[in-house]
């Protein structure tokens, strides 16, 4: 038997099942679902505010990049406080005991979170669609490019979610990467064009995935028209894709020497440690 | 199928030496363990016993001496030598939100390129967990919680499985099931079980044989028999004469009784003689080694074990 296949399959089992509990606690559910749906509920009240010039209103051309926000923002933040998380509860250590368990973990947390954002992309583009009028979603090229950049989000930010997860070792340090991660929202035009800001926030702005996945979100759902409020007035659709594979190719690169890392300081005495300063801080 | 018949010690350990900063854990620690039985290795907390078992179990890097388990150097066991252990740890929270079945049958296709391993169900029975099989793991006992993580522990058949101060926290009627169950383990099928415990009382109740660390070295080594019988070398004879009462220790009780009273005169009164138990011996370690006497509390240990 070929234990590398073996453990990677293992793995996509693992995601099932994790994806399977996910869905079925509904704390895990409501937390990922309920701030997404509030900003959509707040997007509704803007949907009779008009952009000057735009066929469509604030509300609806926020939603979009309100999906391009949550792929990149869950993603990150699930990888993250997984593998923090389960530093505590000791969960790597058990994959770590057990042989190809490691890969089976990984693989596993990848594919679950993949699913688990793919399952939250999809309810707010349920909710979304009949909400907002000018959206548009009718033919197979959009459902395509919807894909395509949901895709290409995914594969660049789940790894980037392990790197991120994989230096931090204490649960007290998570803010360290959430609070980034927020403030990015702040420069990537989620609630407003970014052309707005000043030109050296647009280029922070456009160094960073969530620009590119709410960009990317944008073209597959607004109206061809809407690409006149976009930087350059165009879609810049290679460049979207180019930009997020940088970074998919840039997190792949770094993971694994950082997973091994984290790996190898794993130990009985090392979750002690870490349960017992979670403890103190926590009360 | 199963894992191909491995000649040699489970464990053969010498001169192992483990220093943090400045801080020596384990200074020269030799031992080595034939397969099967129970082991226990016995100690005060603090005496390097997790470190030694972490070592074993490959999730620590040695600062030096030499390491074999089931003949492979721990640092560079592969995922195959990892199919042929089996590892509890002293606490483990992981995986709460999955159910105990899906749970078990999932860790076993871990080990499926290695070994049969067990089916959920006859796991279950086995310690005990038959009815909590469609529970979530985070709303187990403490008690059960442990049980499932000796199911995990033995999962794929081990050749060796580890035990880490199996029943820390437990209740006696939670600790009295726990010993039940690995006594239920001892007579499966030959595997061999290293348990830590810094209970005197458990290591006797377990294990054929007790190794005691204390200093970063074993300093006493036998079957729980043995070591109470050398323990109990020395005995402590008193008696009340002139009023006054006198203590002397002795290894020869019996000859230092006989030439007391037959040159008394009759004002020996009072006459006891007194073994020391294995308990107290080791129980007076602990109390020095607790106190900051480390090196004394082993002279004197060693002295009585003999």
């Amino acid at each position: 038997m070929n234990t590398t296949a073996h453990s990677y399959r293992t793995g996509l089992k693992r995601a099932l099942i994790e994806t399977r509990n996910t869905l079925t606690s509904p704390s895990d559910l409501m937390g990922m679902l309920l701030p997404m749906l509030i900003c959509v509920a707040v997007l509704y009240f803007l949907r009779g505010v008009d952009i000057e010039g735009a066929p469509i209103s604030l509300g609806a051309m926020n939603m979009p990049s309100l999906i391009g926000m949550n792929i990149v923002f869950g993603g990150i933040v699930t990888m993250v406080s997984a593998l923090v998380m389960d530093r505590v509860s000791g969960t790597l250590l058990r994959a770590k005991s057990m042989p190809g368990g490691m890969t089976g973990y990984l693989i596993g947390h990848l594919g679950s979170t993949a699913m688990f954002l793919s399952f939250t992309t999809l309810v707010l583009l349920v909710v979304g669609l009949p909400l907002f009028d000018g959206l548009e979603f009718a033919t197979p090229d959009r459902w395509l490019l919807f894909l395509a950049v949901l895709a290409i989000g995914l594969v660049a930010v789940l790894p980037l979610g392990a790197v991120l997860g994989s230096l931090i070792n204490d649960l007290k340090n998570m803010s360290l990467v959430i609070f980034p991660v927020i403030a990015s929202v702040a420069v990537s035009g989620i609630f407003y064009k970014i052309t707005a800001l000043p030109e050296w926030l647009q280029w922070i702005g456009q160094a960073l995935p969530m620009y590119w996945m709410g960009l990317g979100m944008r073209q597959a759902l607004l109206p061809d028209s809407m690409a006149a409020v976009e930087i350059g007035g165009e879609w810049r659709t290679l460049t979207m894709f180019a930009v997020l594979a940088l970074w998919a190719v840039i997190s792949m690169a770094l993971a694994p020497r950082l997973l091994r890392r984290m790996s190898r300081r794993e130990s009985g005495s090392a979750v002690a440690a870490r349960r017992q300063l979670v403890q103190q801080q926590w009360g | 199928m199963g894992h191909p018949p491995f000649n040699g010690p489970a464990i053969a350990v010498s001169d192992l030496r483990m220093r943090y900063g400045d801080k020596d854990v384990l200074t020269g620690l030799d031992l080595e363990i034939e397969p099967g039985g129970v082991t226990a290795l016995l100690g005060p907390n603090g005496a390097g016993k997790t470190t030694t078992i972490e070592i074993l179990e490959g999730f620590r890097a040695r600062s030096g001496g030499d390491v074999s388990v089931l003949g492979v150097d721990p640092v560079h066991g592969g995922e195959d030598w990892r199919a042929r252990l089996g590892v509890v740890l002293q606490e483990w929270r992981d995986n709460g939100k999955w159910r105990v079945r899906d749970l078990l049958r999932h860790f076993a296709e871990y080990y499926r390129p290695y070994a049969e391993p067990w089916g959920a169900d006859e796991l279950l029975d086995l310690v005990g967990l038959a009815e909590q099989g469609g529970q979530r793991v985070q709303t187990l006992s403490g008690g059960q919680r442990r049980r499932l993580d000796v199911a995990l522990g033995i999962i794929g058949k081990p050749e060796l499985l580890f035990l880490d101060e199996p029943t820390t926290g437990f209740d006696p009627h939670a600790r009295r099931e726990f010993h039940e169950l690995i006594h239920r383990l001892t007579d499966l099928d030959g595997t061999t079980i290293l348990l830590t415990t810094h209970d005197l009382d458990e290591a006797e109740k377990l294990a054929e044989r007790i190794l005691i660390l204390a200093g970063g070295r074993i300093i006493a080594d036998g079957s729980p028999d043995q070591l109470a019988r050398a323990a109990a070398t020395v005995a402590e004879v008193s008696w009340t004469q002139d009023g006054r009462r006198q203590v002397h220790s002795t290894e020869d009780a019996t000859d230092f009784a006989r030439k007391l009273l037959a040159t008394d005169d009759g004002a020996v009164s009072d006459l006891e003689i007194h073994r020391a138990s294995l308990e107290e011996a080791y129980l007076t370690l602990v109390e020095q080694f607790e106190t900051g006497q480390a090196e004394a509390a082993v002279d004197t240990f060693k002295e009585a074990t003999k």
